[in-house]
């Protein structure tokens, strides 16, 4: 399994303030590697955000996103204690799922 | 969230297979029903990108805003902030004009969820960047140029 | 690493912190307490090639240029993305591992055992159990060797990750400690005699011409508003400089998408100078930090940071 997410959800004026970090080398796939061959792509093509069952956000990403990708987003609808799920899913079909509790 | 005003060009999506044959089964129960849009993000200029987004040409500017630094000191890692002020924006995307692949990313945004993404993009060279914001009643267009340098021998 | 001596004795045949180049010598240094007078590499102490490429290479900085890359820093300063290896080190602090299944959390890194909060800002420093003064890269690995069995030359082997690999243990634990110095005022010691020598002896590597270009680490940190094409290079003899410098390495270099470390630092600058290559966890690259170090004093540390 990939190693964890390091997720912050805050609450700021009614809202959830989210910052996620994911590990994930994000290869392009257009970058060639010691031995002179094309680096498969391998990178995370879906993230997925929810709260109390439902999904608050939903990413598709293409090979054009850094490594360790970094996601921000806020909502609203959520309270301090509550607890977000965040999963994403890559090309290769490797997958992570953490969960916070909103700050 | 209305799809139906849309297709989604799926062809052989790699997710959709995955769930179907239900692999990871505990995690794929958590995990984005919608399949990647292959098409869209294998196309090589920002108009073929559009068109698999099914989306139409921008009608509108001023709403959407674009944050990004003016330079780069390296394409590895360009921030990008989006925001849009219009009601019911539903979607959010951000392109790169040269960049092999032009699509970047897709944000979808349910209800309650705010117009507003930020996240760090990969940029081959100088070029525009494109944000596009969908709502229920129209589209909205922001561009912007960041150079990307190349640095020296690093600090 | 063996426990360093308190001189740098150097013959063609056996390099402290040096090895010799594929076909060329070993640079020599003099030992401590001696003045100038040292042997000139083979190319001679006035290479004129050397200084061309120099003057090529070195553009000054226009003093009204504010710089173009600090919004750029800025957005990424907060949420580094360093921040993940700086989980995964505190991780393998934590855990016991190794043939020893033990846990680093009994590693003394200045501080006394098991204390990492400020101990960075105070390295590198003597060490009475190795008799030597020690980096955190080499304080890392002496623990890691001892308290949890791990093998010396494995770690000292491939101590940074590859591109596309994960992030090294080592750099993982580099991070980790740096971060808990965050906001510690630098204040590397000078109470021993070995730690006046290391000082010695970084100064005068850092003073040093030599390569096929004869270039020192003072011909690029040596003077104000020098940079190579857009990257301008701090002037490590000025107190702001050196602080700046020591306080935020190491650091996640996007280029690279890695945290690299304080001797991943040096020894790429050894590199780009066309010296022989700096060992890992050598007296010599010690000793550098030790000099800039002692010059950082009263900064204050900011690490991991960003960098290109």
């Amino acid at each position: 399994m990939a190693d964890p997410m390091k997720i912050r959800a805050v609450m700021q004026s009614g809202r959830v303030e989210v910052k996620i970090l994911m590990s994930h080398q994000e290869e392009t796939g257009l970058r060639k590697g010691a031995d002179g061959e094309l680096v498969p792509a391998h990178f995370i093509s879906n993230v997925s955000v929810s709260h109390a069952g439902r999904e608050v956000l939903r990413v598709q990403w293409g090979r054009a996103i850094s490594k360790n990708p970094f996601l921000q987003f806020a909502f609203r609808g959520a309270a301090r204690g509550d607890e977000l799920t965040v999963t994403w899913i890559d090309n290769l079909g490797d997958t992570r799922t953490d969960r916070i509790t909103i700050a | 969230m209305d799809n139906s005003r849309r297709d989604f060009v799926s062809a052989g999506s790699l997710l959709a297979a995955l769930i179907a044959v239900g692999s990871k089964a505990a995690d794929l129960a958590q995990s984005p029903s919608n399949p990647w849009n292959q098409a869209a993000f294998e196309a090589k200029t920002v108009a073929d990108a559009l068109k698999s987004l099914g989306i139409p040409v921008a009608q509108g500017g001023g709403e959407v805003n674009l944050t990004v630094p003016e330079i780069a000191e390296d394409g590895a890692v360009v921030p990008v902030i989006v925001r849009c002020r219009a009601a019911g924006t539903r979607e959010l995307h951000i392109l790169v004009d040269k960049n092999p692949f032009s699509l970047a990313a897709s944000f979808f945004l349910p209800d309650g969820t705010d117009a507003f993404v930020s996240t760090r993009i990969r940029m081959n060279e100088t070029s525009n960047v494109i944000v596009l914001a969908v709502t229920d009643k129209q589209t909205y267009l922001a561009r912007k140029q960041i150079k990307v340098t190349i640095g020296g021998c690093g600090g | 690493m063996k426990p360093g001596t308190s001189r740098l004795a150097l013959t063609p045949s056996r390099c402290e912190g040096l090895i010799a180049s594929e076909g060329g010598s070993c640079s020599p240094l003099p030992l401590a307490g001696e003045g100038p007078g040292v042997r000139a590499m083979a190319v001679g102490v006035r290479n004129r090639r050397g200084l061309a490429l120099l003057a090529l290479a070195l553009l000054p900085v226009s003093a009204h240029a504010a710089d173009p890359t600090s919004v750029y820093r800025q957005m990424l300063a907060e949420d580094n993305p360093a921040e993940l290896a700086v989980a995964h080190g505190q991780q393998l602090w934590e855990q016991p591992r190794g043939p020893r299944q033990a846990a680093l959390t009994a590693c003394d890194l200045g501080q006394g055992p098991g204390v990492v909060k400020g101990a960075f800002a105070a390295l590198p420093r003597y060490f009475a159990d190795t008799a030597s003064v020690m980096d955190a890269e080499s304080r890392l690995v002496h623990c890691m060797v001892t308290i949890q069995g791990f093998d010396r030359q494995q770690l000292a082997a491939a101590p940074f990750s590859e591109a596309g690999a994960p992030q090294t243990d080592l750099e993982a634990l580099v991070a980790y400690v740096a971060a808990q110095s965050r906001g510690a005022k630098i204040r590397v010691p000078q109470s021993t005699s070995e730690e006046h020598d290391s000082y010695a002896r970084g100064r005068d590597l850092f003073y040093r011409r030599a390569g096929p270009y004869d270039f020192s680490c003072a011909n690029c940190h040596g003077a104000d508003h020098l940079r190579i094409r857009l990257q301008e290079l701090p002037n490590l003899t000025r107190p702001e400089g050196a602080r700046s410098a020591f306080a935020h390495w190491p650091a996640y270099r996007v280029s690279q998408g890695a945290v690299r470390t304080m001797q991943w630092r040096l020894s790429d600058c050894v590199r780009q100078q066309r010296w022989p290559q700096l060992i890992f966890g050598s007296q010599a690259s010690i000793d550098l930090s030790t000099y800039l170090g002692v010059l950082a004093a009263g900064g204050t540390m900011d690490a991991p940071s960003v960098r290109r």
